[in-house]
């Protein structure tokens, strides 16, 4: 008899033909937050003296989860994530637990809307999410607000728009990697 | 992805009231950061402690990313290099006969600036560097313009001393914390510095404008005596600085001064100096409050 060479493709990404395997709990319970803290910490190793170049990625990734996997994080989990992004990003603290809280209270809102989704949607909803973020950023980071710091916060907008089909393409690879059955039963 | 079923409250009075408790919890810590907002934007150094513990665990990688960028941009200049090579090197000869000359005369300078100090009785020493260290990170996503050094309370460090690198001033420190400080560059909107131009005594404040270039304000208004190309150097005043570093070169005339373009490019630099604060007397002035201030009938006494 002729095997077949590939298993199909969806035992595949979850972890091949052991049918004695599980997602591992503490994988499923935790990949989200730590590429989210990582996100958070990431640009901050970057030297930008002259402009805001860097995407807020914490948040893109946040934003991201939130809107792939509903649910999967609580209402209040932009209160602990946004206080360790405001460690590192720079910002008076507060601000991004209180931008964060929001931002998960108003996609709430959003999805009883809408309920069926698909990228093309949600690319627009982070899109205009980032938008707001960053402006939102700029009139509470203490700093004194003037017609060159919009200039200043347009190409980071815009870059981050661009960026968020790579971070939901990179959340997809995180989410298979959280629920591939890597633990061993019997 | 539409939500889960298991989200959707239904009839269960368990599902409506933990849906209920969800939109409560975000709010309330929506308004906790909000509080906190307010907070930290009237009492800036009130989380300093948090912050400081934060980026004094992480900066250890941040000096492995500095050496890292050290590391590409000299590559870099060194392919650029091969383009060029044969007319640079006959410039650079040029401008090294050049240079010996003006150094030749600025020795000469120096000689007599010191005997002049003695003959005045002036204090003249260098200040010698607090600490020597790298950038490890900034804040590159947010408006404000902070940079971090991986050195702190444990080095010497304290608030107020000024980070120099080998080309001019960078900006000053702002936090501390043990094994880490957050720098405030010259080109955040609330940096301001006093400066005056090195042929001159023309003074003048040097604001950050927060899109890298600084804001040059005259003091004394009237006509402007600026030209485009006219180098800023630390006046000392304030007592932060210590005179005659280099600050920004003037780029553009504006009817109050001009705008100027750093000299000392926080990303291009390799090492950066913490400098002691030139005249902690002046700093420590400066920041008596009305209150505090002896009365007349105490200065009589």
């Amino acid at each position: 008899m002729i095997d077949r060479i590939d298993p199909p493709v969806r035992r595949r990404a979850y972890g091949g033909d052991k049918i004695n395997r599980v997602p591992d709990p503490w994988r499923t319970n935790s990949v989200h937050y730590i590429t989210i803290v990582l996100g958070s910490i990431l640009p901050w190793f970057i030297i930008a003296d002259v402009m805001p170049i860097a995407p807020p990625l914490g948040f893109m990734f946040f934003l991201g989860w939130r809107l792939m996997r509903p649910g999967l994080m609580p209402l209040w989990a932009g209160v602990p994530l946004g206080a360790f992004d405001d460690l590192f990003s720079g910002q008076p603290f507060g601000s991004a637990i209180f931008l964060w809280s929001l931002t998960m209270i108003a996609l709430e809102v959003i999805e009883t809307r809408f309920p069926w989704r698909g990228f093309w949607l949600d690319w627009f909803t982070a899109g205009l999410g980032i938008a707001l973020y960053i402006v939102a950023c700029m009139f509470i980071s203490g700093a004194t607000i003037s017609l060159s710091l919009f200039a200043m916060i347009a190409p980071q907008i815009l870059f981050s728009i661009l960026l968020y089909p790579i971070v939901a393409r990179l959340i997809a690879r995180a989410d298979a990697f959280r629920l591939s059955r890597a633990r061993r039963i019997g | 992805m539409a939500s889960p079923k298991s989200r959707r409250s239904g009839f269960s009075k368990k599902q409506q009231y933990s849906v209920f408790t969800g939109y409560l919890l975000a709010t309330l810590g929506a308004l906790l950061g909000l509080a906190l907002l307010a907070v930290s934007l009237a009492y800036p150094s009130l989380m300093q402690p948090l912050r400081g513990g934060a980026t004094t665990v992480v900066s250890p990688v941040g000096e492995v990313t500095a050496a890292v960028r050290t590391e590409r941009q000299g590559l870099w200049a060194t392919l650029t290099g091969f383009w060029r090579a044969g007319s640079q090197n006959a410039r650079l000869r040029e401008e090294i006969e050049e240079s010996r000359v003006r150094l030749a005369e600025a020795e000469a300078i120096a000689a007599e600036n010191k005997r002049l100090k003695a003959l005045l009785g002036l204090y003249g020493g260098e200040s010698r560097p607090i600490a020597t260290t790298r950038l490890v990170a900034s804040s590159p996503s947010s408006v404000r313009r902070f940079a971090y050094i991986g050195v702190g309370t444990t080095d010497g460090v304290e608030i107020g001393m000024p980070v120099h690198s080998e080309r001019g001033v960078i900006g000053r420190v702002l936090e501390t914390s043990l094994g880490s400080s957050r720098v405030l560059l010259l080109t955040d909107t609330e940096s301001v510095l006093p400066v005056r131009r090195a042929a001159d005594q023309t003074v003048a404040f040097a604001e950050g404008r927060g899109d890298g270039l600084l804001r040059i304000r005259l003091i004394n208004l009237g006509l402007n005596p600026l030209e485009v190309g006219d180098v800023f150097v630390t006046s000392g005043a304030g007592g932060y600085y210590r005179p005659g570093v280099a600050v920004a070169v003037l780029s553009e005339l504006t009817p109050d001064g001009g705008i100027a373009q750093l000299i000392a490019e926080p990303s291009g630099t390799n090492y950066v100096s913490v400098e002691p604060i030139y005249q902690p007397l002046a700093v420590q002035a400066s920041g008596v409050r009305d209150r505090d201030e002896l009365t007349q009938e105490e200065l009589a006494n």
